[in-house]
């Protein structure tokens, strides 16, 4: 199927299996490795990309169903956002191996977006914001990106200095 | 020409500390941690050579002779380009270190999940539906799949005894006798294990997700039926290992041999559900300890009896009492590892193979003894520190338990807790706090690493890799400092066979073991420049690009000319491994709440204090002790593979069965490093740090749960069900 996806600002034409799933697409296809597979089933925040201005799984969605999305992947991230929280992952060792982090980044990019937009989450007092940036809302917010490496304390370091700089 | 160093006595000339550079022991970036994190780092699956065709794994459903009745119809599918039932293929996973080819063959089933065909396609689609259209028949066989079930193996060398620990037992006044087991546990990296494997006729050329090349490029040669020589293994970065990528893996050998039977490169990746199976995986255990103190708490008796277990003809047994052997003093002493023989996936090194589950048991069972005797349990540890090796009478090389235990309690503010069980209590909560101490082996291993000096430029290479250890930045800062550069002048070269073999990454011996390596590389190369000077190499100062000797000051590059200067280091251990006995210590501290009606265990603090040589980095120590102490919240909480009882297959094999701590299972954790020199431990008095942390942090949570709500569990995870039946 013929397909079009706007990837870090760059119109891509891709024909494609309808099989594919978006993160198939970005590292097989456009050849974009930055996002990656850590599961394939939704269930490791690794291949976690920005879709339209939210955070997905894009091993969970098929390459067909973006077709005229915008898409923001690890490697359009620094011209996207300015590179703060990127930065500040290396300054505060958010990572260690390095597999969950552009999971991590594209996550917590659009988590941020979540946390100014007043979305709450389960640690939220109430259904009302404004939320602050507290350890207790980063982690809960980012639980769906898990690191085996277990850089928690470095990533939530860089999320929050990142997000206060905002 | 290579500096060699065979490390037989202490070092007590401590040269890095009187270097000028000043970038050892800092908090210098990660130099890979830029391309991390725009995505830039290419992992084992992430090279597209020309003609790239997608491999997939069929696993057994079952234990016994194989077949496939529908072979030919798969061959036949759209785009499918081999389904590869090849004898090379790879049973399970190597063992770490094994440099030979691991059990191979796909006509019996050993465990439920073996690998036993690949099919390949012209696309991943194509080969993941082919994959699954493949039906594997199996003619079963009884295999024994419950360690408890079947008579152990106990191997001479795993028994060591003492005195008469069941008198000193019966005459103590204080004694405990207690069974804990722990479960069985995988790495879950997460980066899957996968290969890229190009084939040109001649050379099999690997991109893998693998620890130790060295030994990986020999173990995929023996596996192939080729000449090392003929093989090439890369690895610049991978995502992650803690000991399931020390080995070859299924993927590797697979993707070889379908390259060289179709001539076009093939790519194997696992889904994630082979990960949990066709590796390796930490053994469960049930470890029976045994004490015995007198009044004042001093140990008479010490027992611990592990039972472990692996696959028929894996040479592995997870080395549970590897500290009890010198931790604890004791002159009536019991140890003995027992092994069965059972068809569950193979077992293997996962980060700090023995001393994570060992230790951490062992920590639980000594707050049990001092519980029973009344006596603080960092004190009762303190009367314990044996005053040399108790197993084989050599001294200890360095022993920072105490320091360790007395800056953890102070910072931690242990003395302000009131030493009885369930007293504080917060709505649902109960709240407690408990510690442990932290041993580890200390090793060396052969390693070698190179130095080009070009101008002012240094290139460090090794085939040694960084599986997100922090291998690039120290290696870096070792180079700069030795030969006066800023980090930003010193490239590193690494996770590739075609430079000097390091050490690998494993057993907490890398930084150790290539790093002299780089330094041995690197004092080459001064002395090199010295003799040009004419004078001795502790003579002259290296910094920031310039040399200087007496009252004359010149650029390096100008020293260097137009030749460039290349080091070579090789270091090997030596006598120093009898002569005395060498360990990394720490001392972990928790607080948890216990949920009363639901019983759930929430970890709310943890502080570790570490002792582990000189630090070459505190930034990324730092964060490997993180690590270390958030896989003792798995352990403690979470992490345990449930084996079905009938067939041994893995239940919950994947992230939604096996629960590997998230970021909200997380408190803010604090970690301190206690200061050691120890001489023993090579030019750079540098010792592991990678696995330290995860050695005992478990048992510090078992023991706070024992002190928030009185109740002792024995069984690892404290999972919900477990504590409520604990509190009742
Ligand atoms: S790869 Fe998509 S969630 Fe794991
Ligand atoms: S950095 Fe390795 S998994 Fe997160």
């Amino acid at each position: 199927m013929k397909i079009e996806l706007t990837v870090n600002g760059t119109a891509r034409a891709l024909d494609l299996d309808p099989r594919v799933t978006l993160l198939d697409a970005l590292r097989e296809h456009l050849k974009l490795t930055g996002s990656k597979k850590g599961c394939d089933h939704g269930q490791c925040g690794a291949c976690t990309v920005i879709a339209g201005g939210r955070r997905i799984n894009a091993c969970l969605s098929l390459a067909v169903m973006h077709d005229g999305d915008e898409i923001t992947t690890v490697e359009g991230l620094a011209e996207a956002t300015g590179g703060t929280l990127q930065q500040a992952f290396v300054r505060n060792d958010g990572m260690q191996c390095g597999y969950c982090t552009p999971g991590q980044l594209c996550s917590a990019t659009a988590m941020l977006d979540e946390l100014r937009e007043g979305w709450p989450s389960h640690v939220s007092d109430d259904l009302n914001g404004p939320y602050e940036l507290t350890h207790e809302e980063v982690s809960e917010r980012m639980s769906g990106n898990l690191c085996r490496c277990s850089c928690y304390p470095g990533i939530n370091a860089a999320i929050t200095e990142a997000g206060a700089a905002k | 020409m290579s500096l060699d160093l065979k490390i037989d006595g202490p070092d007590r000339e401590h040269r890095p500390d009187h270097l000028a550079q000043n970038v050892l022991g800092h908090e210098i970036d990660r130099p890979d941690g830029w391309l991390k994190v725009k995505g830039e780092a290419t992992y084992a699956a992430e090279t597209f050579p020309e003609g790239l065709v997608h491999g997939i794994l069929v696993r057994a459903p079952g234990i016994g002779r194989v077949s496939c009745a529908n072979l030919e119809d798969v061959r036949n599918m759209p785009e499918v380009l081999a389904v590869v039932r090849d004898e090379r293929l790879l049973r399970n996973a190597a063992q770490g270190g094994a440099n030979e080819a691991p059990v191979q063959g796909v006509d019996t089933a050993e465990y439920v999940g073996q690998p036993v065909a690949l099919v390949v396609a012209e696309t991943f689609e194509a080969a993941r539906h082919a994959a699954v259209a493949l039906t594997v028949e199996i003619d079963g066989v009884e295999a024994p799949v419950d360690p408890e079930a079947v008579v152990p193996e106990e191997p001479d060398n795993q028994i060591s005894t003492r005195g008469d620990l069941d008198g000193a037992m019966r005459h103590a006044p204080y004694s405990i006798d207690v069974v804990y087991t722990t479960a069985s546990m995988n790495s879950a990296a997460m980066e899957p294990h996968a290969a890229t494997a190009v084939w040109d006729g001649e050379v099999l050329t690997l991109r893998g997700a693998l620890q130790m090349l060295k030994f990986n490029r020999n173990e995929l040669a023996d596996s192939l039926g080729l000449p090392p020589e003929r093989v090439r293994i890369l690895a610049p970065y991978v995502g992650g290992g803690f000991g399931s990528k020390l080995g070859i893996s299924a993927d590797c050998v697979a993707a070889a041999v379908a390259a060289m039977e179709l001539n076009r490169p093939v790519r194997v990746v696992q889904h994630r559900r082979d990960v949990f199976e066709v590796n390796v995986r930490r053994s469960e255990t049930r470890q029976r300890i045994r004490l015995a103190c007198d009044t004042q708490g001093r140990l008479t008796g010490l027992g611990h009896e592990a039972l472990v277990s692996n696959l028929p003809k894996e040479e592995f047994f997870e080395p549970v009492l590897q500290a009890s052997y010198f931790a604890y003093a004791a002159a009536n002493r019991d140890l003995r590892l027992k092994a069965a023989r059972i068809n569950r996936p193979a077992t293997g090194s996962v980060r700090a193979p023995g001393e994570a589950v060992g230790v951490t048991v062992f920590e639980a069972a000594i707050d049990e003894l001092a519980v029973k005797t009344g006596i603080d349990p960092i004190e009762l540890r303190l009367r314990n520190i044996p005053e040399k090796d108790p197993d084989t009478g050599v001294p200890f090389s360095s022993h920072r338990l105490e320091a360790t235990l007395k800056d953890g309690s102070e910072r931690f503010g242990w003395n302000e807790r009131d030493p009885a069980p369930r007293q504080r209590r917060e709505g649902e909560w109960w709240i407690g706090t408990g510690m442990a101490a932290a041993f580890r082996v200390n090793m060396i291993t052969p390693a070698e690493a190179r130095i080009t000096l070009d101008g002012d430029r240094a290139t460090v290479e090794s085939d040694m890799t960084d599986i997100g250890t922090g291998s690039y930045v120290i290696f870096q800062q070792i180079a700069a400092e030795i030969l006066g550069l800023p980090t930003g002048k010193v490239d590193v070269r690494l996770g590739d066979t075609a430079y000097p073999p390091g050490s690998g990454s494993g057993g907490s011996f890398g930084a150790a073991s290539t790093g002299t390596a780089v330094w041995l590389a690197g004092m080459e190369i001064r002395r090199a420049l010295a003799e040009r000077l004419g004078c001795d190499e502790s003579e002259m100062t290296l910094r920031d690009g310039y040399v200087t000797h007496g009252n004359r000051r010149v650029p390096l590059a100008d020293l260097v000319g137009g030749g460039a200067f290349s080091g070579h280091g090789r270091v090997e251990p030596g006598d120093a491994q009898e002569k005395v006995r060498q360990a990394t210590y720490g001392a972990h501290f928790a607080e948890v709440g216990v949920n009363d009606v639901t019983g759930e265990v929430r970890v709310r603090r943890m502080l570790g204090s570490f002792s582990a040589g000189r630090i070459l980095n505190p930034r990324t120590a730092r964060s490997q002790c993180h690590g270390g102490m958030i896989w003792g919240i798995g352990m403690a909480l979470t992490e345990e593979m449930t084996h079905d009882r009938r067939d041994g297959h893995v239940v919950n094999r994947d992230f939604a069965g096996y629960h590997v701590p998230v970021n909200a299972d997380v408190p803010p954790l604090d970690v301190y490093f206690v200061e050691e020199l120890d001489d023993w431990a090579g030019p750079l008095q540098v010792k592991g740090i990678g696995e330290l942390s995860i050695c005992g942090s478990g048992g510090a949570i078992f023991n706070a749960i024992h002190h928030a709500c009185g109740a002792r569990l024995r069984d690892f995870p404290a999972t919900p069900d477990r504590v409520l039946a604990a509190l009742s």
